[in-house]
């Protein structure tokens, strides 16, 4: 009777699509990580492990690439919830009217294709025209002005602030949904026995709210290790290597024509991706509600 | 207490509108500077243009291609969009329903997809190998791949809301399978159908990567290719990259503003109810 009433053969126009653009991909790339594939000869031959080597040879781009990559992941997971759990907070318990509006407009920026975004910072963050050089010198701090997207240990950070004012806005949506998903009771029964704002944020909010931030640090997680078109926009990589990350690299010996190698990193990145995903699939599907 | 509630609110305000600035100052400064002339905005100021210049528009709009990259970009958009939430739909409701071995392996297999990687390399050999490279067609099945799988993640968990009973009935009564989805639960499915179409959307508009890997004619081109491409080309004329960007960005945002609800519930839907 179930296997009559839902048949498979539904699921079969999305398996159909994925298998082909997501999975079979992922597949070939597997059996290419251990060939020599390249732009330069039609002939494919197997190296066996030589570009997993190569991959993770302490002298290869590739090491200081998902050093970046771990900065990056690390960095912005912490100033996104941070900053996010703030606003969330601010609108929900400090801004009652007009909390919608600024909701909307705090998200806006993530409605943005990224590469406006990119296009509109590297303005921005021009050293000698950039708004926030001038602001700074207009202000009187002109001695913080920077080199922001060019000198090589600020660069990384300037990546990082301006993915972090992309991306607060969908976290604080999603803690926004949280708070309000915690019981009002709780609030009453605390501030009857006399509790203050801290403690009530201490040992109620943010206990409760533990749940959902699991699950933006996951979203930001998954997010930050597969970062590259914010970078991409930016810096390119640069200035040298030093804002490459893991999946910027890999489009980088893709169009010098390495695929072999390319591939081989892919898939390593596959590898880690895909067991990621099962604990996010855990942590996304737990029973007990928020 | 009553002044003290007043100042907390006060500060309140100040400080959310200050982080609000932040957020629309970007887009600010690509409003002003699409109207103002080359010079003036060479430093892409803030000023307000002295004499707004709205032939801007019309420049970029011919040498910019964007009324042809404009419906490419509606009918890779639109055809991505509504491939992925009608495939999705249909598998989320017999995973969710018929939770056999081999479902709930297709169903893990599929929401995977949320994390995993796309493999470029391999990817444009499946492309040639299927002779989908530099087409229409073939950019439109490939978005619709890449929305799968967050779109079976929410309508999976949103069909798990619906009273089982309601398909049981129309089968006792003697829908087939097709008929009871589409008459009986699609109907039902509408909100969460609505939240998936527009987020798809909006992704599938802003992508420019696939595209530039995967369309090499300039006549296939998207909104977003060719705000790439003339931000190569024009890179100095700032008047004319902030009115590209400005006409490119502008239909989601028109989009964002009609349909913020659905867009934040459908944000946070996945994550909260768990």
């Amino acid at each position: 009777m179930k296997n009559r009433a839902y048949p498979t053969w539904f699921a079969g126009g999305a398996l159909l699509l994925y298998g082909v653009f997501v999975l079979l991909p992922s597949l070939l790339g597997l059996g290419y990580s251990f060939t020599d594939w390249n732009s330069y000869s039609n002939d494919v031959h197997w190296v066996g492990l030589d570009n997993f080597a190569t991959i993770f040879d302490p002298s290869s781009s590739y090491v200081s690439a998902i050093q970046n990559t771990v900065i990056f992941t690390v960095a912005t997971i912490f100033l996104k919830t941070v900053f996010a759990l703030a606003l969330a907070v601010l609108l929900t318990a400090g801004v009652r009217r007009l909390s919608y509006v600024y909701r909307a407009i705090i998200f806006l920026p993530a409605v943005l294709p990224i590469l406006v975004v990119g296009i509109v910072f590297r303005s921005i963050l021009d050293p000698e025209v950039g708004l926030l050089n001038s602001t700074l010198q207009l202000i009187g701090l002109g001695g913080l002005a920077q080199q922001w997207l060019t000198d090589t240990s600020l660069a990384i950070w300037s990546v990082i602030g301006v993915d972090t004012w992309r991306g607060v806005g969908y976290i604080m949506v999603i803690l926004i949904a949280g708070l309000h998903a915690i019981p009002r009771d709780y609030y009453e029964a605390a501030s009857l026995d006399g509790a203050s704002r801290r403690q009530v944020f201490q040992f109620i909010t943010l206990p409760l709210l533990m749940p959902v931030l699991a699950v933006t640090t996951v979203l930001n997680l998954l997010y930050g290790l597969r970062v590259f078109d914010i970078v991409l926009v930016l810096t390119n990589g640069g200035p040298g290597y030093v804002t490459q990350t893991t999946y910027l690299s890999i489009f980088d010996d893709f169009g010098r024509g390495r695929y072999g190698v390319a591939t081989a990193m892919s898939t390593v990145f596959f590898v880690v991706m895909l067991g990621l995903s099962f604990l996010t699939i855990k942590i996304m599907t737990r029973k007990e509600v928020a | 207490m009553y002044t003290m509630r007043t100042l907390r609110s006060a500060v309140s305000h100040f400080m959310a509108s200050g982080v609000g600035i932040l957020a629309l100052a970007p887009l600010y400064k690509i409003v002003v500077n699409a109207l103002k002339t080359p010079y003036d905005a060479s430093s892409m100021g803030v000023g307000l243009p002295v004499n707004p210049q709205f032939g801007n528009f019309g420049t970029v709009i011919d040498q910019g291609k964007l009324v042809s990259a404009f419906m490419n970009s509606v009918i890779y958009s639109v055809g991505g969009t509504v491939l992925a939430v009608v495939t999705s739909a249909m598998a989320a409701y017999v995973l969710a329903r018929h939770r056999r071995r081999s479902h709930q392996v297709i169903y893990l297999l599929l929401i995977a997809g949320i994390a995993i990687p796309t493999n470029f390399v391999t990817l444009t050999k499946v492309m040639q190998m299927t002779g989908l490279i530099d087409t229409q067609l073939g950019i439109i099945l490939l978005y619709a791949a890449t929305q799968i799988p967050f779109s079976v993640f929410l309508m999976y968990a949103f069909i798990n809301t619906l009273p089982q009973e309601l398909d049981e009935a129309a089968f006792i009564d003697g829908c087939g399978p097709v008929r009871t989805f589409v008459s009986i639960i699609l109907p039902l499915l509408t909100p969460v159908l609505a939240t998936c179409a527009i987020l798809d959307m909006l992704n599938l508009w802003n992508e420019f990567l696939m595209p530039l890997y995967f369309l090499n004619s300039t006549a296939n081109w998207p909104m977003t290719l060719a705000v790439y491409n003339f931000f190569g080309q024009f890179q100095s004329s700032w008047n004319l990259v902030s009115a590209d960007v400005l006409l490119t960005i502008l239909p989601m945002i028109a989009i964002y503003l009609i349909a913020q609800r659905w867009i934040l519930s459908g944000v946070s839907a996945g994550s909260v109810k768990g």
